[in-house]
């Protein structure tokens, strides 16, 4: 086990609380309560089996939209950058929407899928889906001609050239992708979850902000803030496992 | 075994090949040197059936080339080796095309690295090996289908002198050995000479055959050093200043 890392996050929560506690100081503690209470707060409410409630259902709707953009997403994208017919029939309709602020569609989404969770994740993954989708799209159109030459020449077909060359060269695009999509996977979290639910980190924070009980309103930041940055390792772990040879560089 | 018969090639309506014939005997090597960017690869590329010519045809052992096969195997001028597969997946990559069963296929691209002098470096990836490391896999991924052609795009060009003669005499041990005739394009006319039993000097574009010499020294390791192969060396030279 690597503690870097740890140190690393260790070292950025202490500089963070530094700042929080000169924050607090100058607006005078009831707005912006000290890092120490809000600490407390926060640890005595992970001792509660509600504030798990709340983190589960979070971490289940954010994991399950990630899951189905990268599912939908990656194959989607690979078809495109590696099929130029297909990549002429869809792309006009992708990059004429891709800048259309997606959330907008929230009102839309909860007439057509419920109040329920699959709203909020169909909104999660169609967000992170499109950036999913379009730097797989572009990774899979840059992939140097001589890779695929490389498989054919040794006789391998249409099945070789995605197995040892699409896929493998994709990959890291499509993990980078969502890697760096879970900062906006968790906004965007927070977002649906303050609508329409009694359950989740977002709703637990809006909910507090509306009694004016600042502790456990950032209980439920801080636990967002946990939820995002244990998505980002996740997101991490599996890149770094799925394209090993990625960070072999400098090795050897 | 090799016959190319007036092979031509265009690229967007401009000539690249133009009748280009020429044949490979068995047992027998050809070095093909000619200008930068007069067609060498491109020529490679039809021999090896990833490309079609416009005009005229190639023939393995009387046989036209209808593809890509494992009859022939291709050294892509940079290598050609895939960054995100192991050292020996990528040599054992030819025989897992042909569906020859993962065991064996490793046995055999480990059997064939430590014959080019690769022992250990299985689990590596291309990019942790060194330019002369990477060229002796590509060699290894090439020998290991047993192919009955073997296509080379300027090998050694990217390596120092030192080990750029090496690997010439390793190519060379391996032809004594095998037997396996194999048409090299270089930039070296020195290496040229080491390399080819026949020596064919191309046009600049529309790249055609200007001249093919004959080298009786072939096949020593010391031919640089003879006096035939001096005059040699300077004939093609006074061709090639002439022509390029
Ligand atoms: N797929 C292609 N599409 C268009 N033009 C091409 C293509 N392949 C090669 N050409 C052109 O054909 C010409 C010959 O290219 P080729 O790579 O065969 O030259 P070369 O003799 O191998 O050069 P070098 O010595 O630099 O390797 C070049 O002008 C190149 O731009
Ligand atoms: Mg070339």
């Amino acid at each position: 086990m690597n503690l870097k890392p740890l140190l690393r996050y260790a070292l950025v929560v202490l500089v963070l609380g530094l700042i929080w506690k000169g924050a607090a100081t100058a607006l005078g503690g009831i707005i912006l309560p000290a890092p120490e209470d809000a600490a407390r707060a926060f640890f005595s409410a992970m001792a509660t089996a509600d504030f798990w409630a709340h983190f589960a259902t979070s971490a289940w709707r954010v994991v399950a939209a990630m899951a189905l953009a990268w599912l939908t997403a990656f194959p989607l994208g690979l078809l495109m950058g590696s099929v130029p017919r297909v990549d002429a029939l869809l792309a006009p309709f992708i990059f004429l929407t891709y800048p259309i602020p997606k959330i907008v569609l929230l009102p839309v989404f909860l007439l057509l899928f419920g109040l329920g969770d699959t709203a909020k994740i169909a909104m999660i993954a169609l967000i992170l889906g499109y950036q999913i989708l379009v730097t797989t799209r572009d990774g899979v159109k840059s992939i140097h001609p001589k890779y695929f030459d490389s498989v054919r020449s040794l006789g391998g077909s249409r099945r070789h050239v995605l197995r040892e060359v699409l896929l493998p060269a994709a990959l890291p695009h499509g993990f980078t992708a969502l890697r760096l999509g879970t900062g906006v996977s968790v906004a965007v979290l927070f977002f649906v979850e303050s609508f329409a639910t009694t359950r989740g980190l977002g709703y637990m924070i809006m909910d507090a902000w509306g009694a004016m009980d600042y502790l456990t309103m950032f209980s439920g930041i801080l636990g967002m803030s946990l939820l995002g940055a244990a998505l980002y390792e996740i997101a991490n772990f599996l890149e770094r496992r799925a394209c090993r040879w990625m960070f072999l560089r400098n090795k050897g | 075994m090799l016959t190319a018969e007036n092979l031509g090639k265009s690229y967007g309506g401009q000539a690249v090949l133009e009748d280009v014939s020429f044949s490979l005997g068995e047992e027998e090597t050809l070095a093909i040197v000619g200008p930068s960017g007069c067609g060498k690869t491109t020529l490679l590329y039809l021999l090896s059936g990833l490309v079609r010519p416009d005009a005229g045809r190639i023939l393995v052992d009387g046989a036209p080339v209808a593809g890509p096969g494992p009859d022939i195997s291709i050294i892509l001028q940079d290598y050609g080796l895939l960054p995100w597969r192991t050292v020996v997946d990528n040599v054992a990559l030819g025989l897992k095309v042909r569906g020859v069963g993962r065991a064996e296929r490793l046995d055999r691209a480990r059997r064939q690295l430590a014959e080019l002098g690769i022992a250990g470096r299985d689990a590596d990836y291309p990019a942790n090996l060194s330019g002369g490391e990477q060229q002796r896999v590509a060699i290894a991924r090439a020998f290991v289908t047993r192919p009955r052609l073997m296509l080379l795009d300027e090998p050694f060009s990217s390596l120092d002198a030192l080990t750029r003669e090496r690997l010439q005499y390793a190519l060379l041990d391996a032809w004594k050995q095998r037997r396996v005739p194999f048409v090299l394009v270089t930039h070296s006319l020195e290496e040229a000479v080491v390399l080819g039993k026949r020596i064919m000097v191309m046009s600049d574009r529309p790249a055609r055959p200007v001249r093919v010499f004959d080298n009786p020294g072939f096949g020593s390791r010391s031919i640089l050093d003879t006096e035939a192969c001096f005059n040699l060396l300077r004939e093609l030279r006074s061709t090639v200043e002439d022509l390029w």
